[in-house]
């Protein structure tokens, strides 16, 4: 029945808008948790739409709801023409390796992971330097000096998230503690809203007021918890601010709107390059959200200091170490 | 000490919030399977009651309605079941195995085609969720020391929906136990050829048996999508169904064994989510995988070693066929 159900989805797998000139076909292929997350696959889409608007050419997309269906959904769209394929997620990277060798004429880029094929570009972001920024502001809005960390899939890449979290924080506060749970160690984990919300009400009940949530779709779980219960939270990916105005602090951008903007866009005009891109702070690839939603909370003082450090990372006087296995 | 006691009522009062939904479903399910038939699909029933909640809840901002949406599709779709398996005589887990299947298909599309949201309903604004009741007096009783965090930390602030499930143990084991509906619920179960003997309807009383069961699903699905999170979402029940069912069996269709056993599971659930990244002492911290195979390893254990046979009701399965 499973094979039966992707088959079918694979089917209805839709050509998003017009068209456009006919030599020219970006495709997307979103992650789990769907690209309406309000989170890393939507930031995706938004990249996407972006380039559509644009450029008035259309894109071919595709959401997979289980494991299986992204080697199908890849092959789908080669099947397809698509000029350039997005695979949004490091879980492709697998089904990727493969299939770019069987079609060396199509262009791939892939998102958090890095496959090494002379048809595909790798993109990868620091992510512990937006999240030693985001540690930082948790760390000066804390007031019981215990801030927790809501992670999605137990992997290394979140892990990153982590680490980099936990280096701002004591950057401000040595002696903070900080607390970090996952919501799972299968990819279901980036879908259980419910796990998370449970993981930061037990921070609560720890003595956390700020909890940073890097779980994906899971994650608005535990912005939601933390609105329900007073506290802050800490968004991620997308700018999350809007979900819970008052109570979400900022949110870590991860700009993968640009990645897979930039990715359709260099394809079009012809500058696109194969290898690894690996974007942080100093490319704007990552950063924190300030908006109208979260100005009452996240202090001028606040954002002058994320200001400095973010100069320091740059400027590399002030080392931000990734994680390591 | 007290910091202990703290974390242990914290402990007890992420057990209630996670036992809750699998308490409505098992008691939900004792119904159904104590009158003879199998009930595979309250998995489904669940999940399709967190949708109607979502979609309902959300259109009006009423979490009443959302809660009322619940129970009639998840009584829509006992009825289908019923229709397949008590009129037709077809196979009970066949029907609720389909049940389950169509619902996971069907509550995302119809999401993705009525709210564009790629299969996921957000319930937003304060009324239409069921939020945290503080329990009166919070303030003068919190003072008392032991007693009082009891109070105020485990038996305050929860959803109403939690107060209901605690209502719905006792009553369905009155029901069941001392009423006449319920001796023959037990009767139809066991012999159903003694209750057509004394003039009852077989099917009717099955059919009785199964709204009330679509009932008590209503509420856990609901609980999922408008109180425990805001909205629904593709598999959003992710095995609870299931995990009644075990629970039901575990407590050889008995409403206090049944419900003890959802504590159970929800208490492990509770337990491996505040034992990550916590250093026990003389063990110092335990790895995430170890801690999340947990609530598994306790129910093989539990089942290998304490709870004995399970027997079930006699004609549980079995289509009533009055003559051949």
């Amino acid at each position: 029945m499973r094979t039966l159900l992707a088959a079918a989805a694979v089917a209805t797998a839709t050509l998003s808008g017009a068209a456009g000139a006919a030599d020219f076909q970006p495709a997307i292929i979103f992650d789990l948790g769907g690209k309406f997350d309000k989170s890393f696959n939507e930031a995706a889409y938004n990249g996407a739409e972006r380039f559509k608007n644009e450029s008035g050419i259309g894109y071919l997309e595709f959401e997979v709801t289980n494991e299986s269906q992204r080697d199908q959904a890849l092959r789908r769209m080669v099947q397809r023409g698509a000029s350039i394929i997005v695979a949004v997620g490091f879980g492709y990277a697998t089904p990727l390796d493969a299939i770019a060798q069987e079609a060396p004429e199509t262009k791939f880029a892939i998102i958090d992971s890095v496959v090494d094929r002379p048809n595909v570009q790798s993109i990868v972001f620091k992510e512990h330097e937006g999240s030693f920024l985001v540690g930082m502001a948790a760390a000066l809005a804390s007031k019981t000096g215990k801030v927790g960390f809501v992670g999605g899939m137990d992997i290394p890449l979140i892990r990153n998230f982590a680490y980099g979290y936990e280096q701002g924080v004591r950057h401000v506060k040595p002696d903070a503690t900080v607390i970090a749970n996952y919501t799972g160690t299968t990819p279901a984990a980036w879908t259980d809203t419910g796990r998370a919300s449970e993981l930061a009400l037990g921070q609560f009940d720890q003595g956390v007021d700020v909890v940073y949530a890097a779980a994906g779709l899971a994650g608005t779980g535990a912005l939601q918890a933390a609105a329900d219960k007073g506290k802050l939270s800490i968004g991620v990916d997308s700018n999350q601010n809007h979900l819970h105005p008052g109570s979400v602090l900022t949110s870590m951008l991860k700009r993968v709107d640009n990645a897979v903007y930039n990715a359709f866009k260099t394809a079009q005009d012809g500058t696109w390059q194969p290898g690894v891109l690996s974007l942080g702070l100093a490319e704007d690839g990552v950063g924190y959200s300030v908006d109208e939603h979260n100005k009452e909370i996240l202090t001028p003082d606040m954002i002058a200091k994320l200001e400095e450090a973010r100069a320091q990372i740059i400027a590399g006087t002030l080392k931000v170490e990734p994680y390591q296995q | 000490m007290s910091d202990v006691w703290i974390q242990l009522v914290l402990l007890a009062d992420s057990t209630l919030r996670l036992a809750t939904p699998l308490v409505f479903c098992a008691l939900a399910g004792m119904f159904t399977e104590r009158a003879g038939v199998v009930d595979i699909g309250l998995e489904g029933k669940m999940l399709g009651s967190a949708f109607a909640a979502a979609a309902v809840a959300s259109v009006t901002g009423s979490a009443w309605a959302g809660l009322a949406a619940a129970i009639v599709f998840s009584c829509m779709l006992a009825m289908v079941h019923g229709f397949a398996c008590i009129t037709h005589r077809g196979d009970q887990v066949v029907s609720g195995v389909a049940l389950n299947i169509m619902v996971a298909g069907l509550g995302p599309t119809l999401a993705d085609a009525w709210f564009h949201q790629a299969g996921r309903i957000n319930v937003t604004g304060p009324s239409a969720r069921f939020t945290p009741i503080e329990l009166p007096l919070t303030e003068t009783i919190g003072q008392v020391p032991i007693l009082g965090t009891l109070y105020v930390e485990l038996l305050s602030g929860h959803n109403i929906l939690v107060y209901l499930a605690a209502l719905a143990l006792p009553l369905s084991a009155w029901v069941l136990y001392r009423t006449r509906f319920g001796l023959r619920i037990r009767a139809v179960g066991e012999n159903p050829s003694a209750v057509d003997t004394a003039g009852i309807s077989v099917e009717a009383l099955r059919y009785r048996a199964l709204l009330v069961t679509g009932a008590l699903c209503g509420f856990a699905g609901a609980y999922l999508s408008i109180a425990q999170n805001a909205g629904f979402q593709r598999d959003m029940s992710a095995g609870k169904g299931y995990l009644a069912l075990a629970a039901l069996i575990f407590g050889k269709w008995r409403p206090v064994p049944a419900v003890l056993g959802c504590l159970l599971f929800a208490f492990a659930d509770a337990a491996q989510a505040r034992l990550q990244g916590v250093a026990v002492p003389g063990i110092g911290q335990i790895p995430t995988q170890l801690i999340q195979a947990i609530p598994y390893l306790l129910t093989i254990l539990l089942l290998a070693g304490f709870v004995g046979r399970a027997i079930a009701p006699r004609a549980i399965g079995q289509p009533y066929v009055k003559e051949r």
